[in-house]
């Protein structure tokens, strides 16, 4: 084996560029008053000229990178930082504007499950057609059909029509086929935030089955825990630019702090509160036990998190606020109440005490959410827009004398027994 | 090892036709889709492929055979406008359901990778579909009004064949523009229409003045109509005009239509 055949995707100095137009007014025209009309045809009217200017933007500039065969590589940036412009020319959907990519073996690429499925066919049918849409042949589909029934779980229905589907088993059908892809290379984007929990544990599982048969991954999400447990390296894009590759842990709290300028600990959403008809959200705040809003958190004291939240409808199911706290990117925990109070419709407050001595120094994002058990319906889950800091006194007496960071996501003073 | 390099392509480059072969299946499942939607829901099903061009020769022939007595070169009027209905139904309907096969599927395009000629290609499965099903009608037309078929009927596949290139040469410039202008959805069926009269479908080229013959057969589709009802029905062999018209028009527009679509393929996902 030479060396370059270890390497499964190679991508150099990748750009690509889009033209976007400005309608804008141009000014008076003045040869319409010197007596020459500049009008190019006749019905382009005699008002004012409307003048398209038009202005470069570059999706994606200078991106340079290999991807080890075997390896799962991750691509995560906010919103509009060229992730998905970076899938969509890997997967040759659209064309670079300059550089090149080389990707040595066969590619699989998802950039959405279930595409080309239609409605009125049945789930026989749509696994064909998205099969070899996917790029399989119609005898690999014959060889993996009853595997992917199975997977699907949709035996007794495969010859309904798939509108007749419950959207948990139509996107169970639609990720069964991507799943039996088994391309050399895959392309993945954001799929697996479909379906309910218990679905999306099984298609993680698959996923690291894929990986684990030395099958090379380029994996694109915003859930930073998903990429932390299935990436072996790890690219950060800001504004269509590489700003960092390397181990995971390493891109993935850079990417977290660089988020962290933007949210602090005082969210207030009121304008434009996020939600559906039984519950919206309308912001929340860091405060002490006197209610007064905080700007930092100290290690030695109890931390309170106040979340306000609408009641819209009168519901037998209680609403039950939930709210997550993560540290660099992963999960540290998620706080829910053990019982709920009965709660009249309008809006309330609900605020959440972490003891003192729990959390460690550092910053911690919060995410909140307003959950029905069963059915299991999300309300509203707003990420991303909280954070706070965990401040302590470099003198504590927990620290000993110690004057570096502590490392971990707690810090709970724990009683120790000597002998 | 396949290796896939993906870098800027030159303005014009030549189609990868390797490509669409090993999306065979891809095509296949395509087509089917788009016929079993097409009849899906209806209770006649299939009836309707057998009555979408019988019903309109039937009428044709009794208003311009019976009542306008209108000349047919010697054969049964209806017969003669049913020969002029498969190829031209060939040609058109490629045109009317393929040219905006590309912005009705624009999900997929943007979604995922195959070779975009696929696309147009699968749409005009059914009108293939439909045109193989005229066929089996046009055999039973011929026994029941006790026609018999000639040596010439060894060209029909030629005429037919020329048919649907012609046709996929046009289809594929209008499914490209549609992507960019969706005018050309709306302008194409006025355009079918006019086209549709100024070939001989549902009257013969001899009522055409014998000095207008010649512009007349400058049309393309003339050539198309004329050779498939000859090798059909026999009676007057087309003229060399008219060939030499059918073959220029078929070559310029796959030629045209390979050159704009390819050339504007790329961009599509990017606009659609």
């Amino acid at each position: 084996m030479t060396a370059t055949s270890d390497i499964a995707v190679t991508v150099r100095s990748l750009g690509k560029s889009y033209k976007i137009d400005h309608l804008g007014l141009a000014e008076p025209p003045v040869e319409a008053a010197e007596g020459g009309s500049r009008r190019r045809w006749p019905w382009q009217g005699k008002g004012p000229r409307q003048r398209m200017s038009s202005e470069i933007f570059w999706a994606l500039r200078d991106v340079d990178f290999e991807v080890p065969r075997g390896k799962v590589f991750g691509v995560i940036g906010r919103n509009g930082a060229g992730k998905s412009t970076l899938l969509k020319i890997l997967s040759r959907i659209t064309e670079p504007t300059t550089g090149m990519a080389e990707i040595r073996g066969r590619v699989g690429s998802l950039l959405e499950v279930g595409t080309g499925f239609h409605p009125e066919l049945s789930g026989r049918e749509n696994i064909y057609l998205n099969g070899t849409l996917l790029g399989m042949r119609r005898r690999q589909i014959d060889r993996v059909f009853d595997a992917i029934v199975d997977f699907a779980e949709v035996h007794r229905f495969i010859d309904t029509p798939v509108k007749r589907y419950s959207s948990g088993m139509y996107v169970r059908l639609a990720f069964a086929v991507a799943a039996h892809l088994e391309p050399d290379i895959l392309i993945i984007d954001e799929v697996l935030a479909v379906g309910d929990i218990q679905f999306q544990k099984k298609c993680l599982g698959k996923m690291k089955d894929v990986t684990g048969k030395g099958r090379t991954v380029l994996f694109v999400s915003h859930s930073l825990s998903t990429v932390n447990s299935l990436c072996d390296t790890c690219m950060l894009l800001e504004n269509g630019r590489v700003t960092l590759i390397g181990p995971t842990d390493k891109v993935t709290s850079k990417y977290f702090t660089s988020n962290q300028q933007s949210v602090g600990p005082y969210l207030d959403l009121s304008s434009e509160p996020p939600g559906d008809e039984h519950c919206r959200f309308f912001g929340a705040r860091l405060v002490d036990r006197a209610g007064i809003t905080q700007t930092f958190a100290y290690l030695d004291q109890e931390i309170g998190i106040e979340m306000s939240y609408e009641l819209l409808k009168e519901s037998s199911i209680p609403i039950i606020p939930n709210i997550h706290f993560l540290i660099g990117g992963n999960y540290a925990f998620v706080a829910c109440p053990a019982s709920l109070p009965t709660l009249s419709l309008g809006r309330h407050r609900a605020t959440v005490w972490i003891p003192s001595r729990l959390l460690n120094e550092g910053t911690y994002s919060v995410n909140f959410a307003a959950t029905t058990i069963s059915p299991l319906r999300i309300h509203f889950h707003e990420q991303d827009s909280f954070a706070f800091q965990v401040i302590e006194d470099l003198h504590d007496e927990s620290r000993n004398g110690y004057l570096h960071k502590m490392p971990g996501a707690v810090r709970p003073q724990l009683v120790w027994d000597f002998e | 090892m396949s290796v896939t390099r993906i870098q800027p392509r030159r303005r014009y480059s030549f189609f990868e036709w390797k490509e669409i072969v090993e999306y065979r299946d891809l095509l296949y499942f395509l087509a089917l889709r788009d016929i079993k939607l097409r009849y899906k829901q209806t209770s006649l099903g299939a009836v309707w492929v057998i009555l979408q061009p019988l019903v309109p020769a039937v009428i044709f022939a009794v208003l311009f055979g019976n009542f306008a007595r209108l000349p047919s070169n010697g054969q049964p009027y209806l017969l003669m406008v049913f020969t002029g209905l498969i190829p031209w139904g060939l040609f058109s309907n490629s045109i009317g359901r393929a040219g905006t096969s590309l912005v009705a599927n624009s999900g997929l395009l943007s979604k995922i990778y195959f070779p975009r000629l696929i696309i147009p290609l699968a749409s005009m499965g059914s009108v293939v579909v439909d045109g193989l099903v005229s066929l089996g009608v046009l055999v039973v037309l011929l026994a029941l009004f006790g026609i018999g078929l000639g040596w010439h009927l060894l060209a029909a596949p030629f005429f037919l064949l020329a048919a649907f290139l012609m046709g996929l040469g046009l289809t594929l410039i209008v499914a490209s523009l549609n992507v960019y202008h969706r005018d050309f959805g709306y302008a194409v069926p006025f355009a079918l229409q006019a086209w549709n009269y100024l070939t001989p479908i549902v009257y013969s080229t001899a009522l055409i003045p014998e000095r207008w013959q010649f512009l007349y057969s400058l049309n393309p589709t003339v050539g198309l109509i004329e050779g498939f009802r000859w090798s059909v029905l026999g009676g007057v062999p087309i003229n060399v005009t008219m060939m030499a018209s059918m073959m220029s028009g078929l070559v310029a527009s796959l030629a045209i239509g390979m050159a704009v679509f390819q050339r504007i393929e790329r961009g599509f996902a990017d606009i659609v």
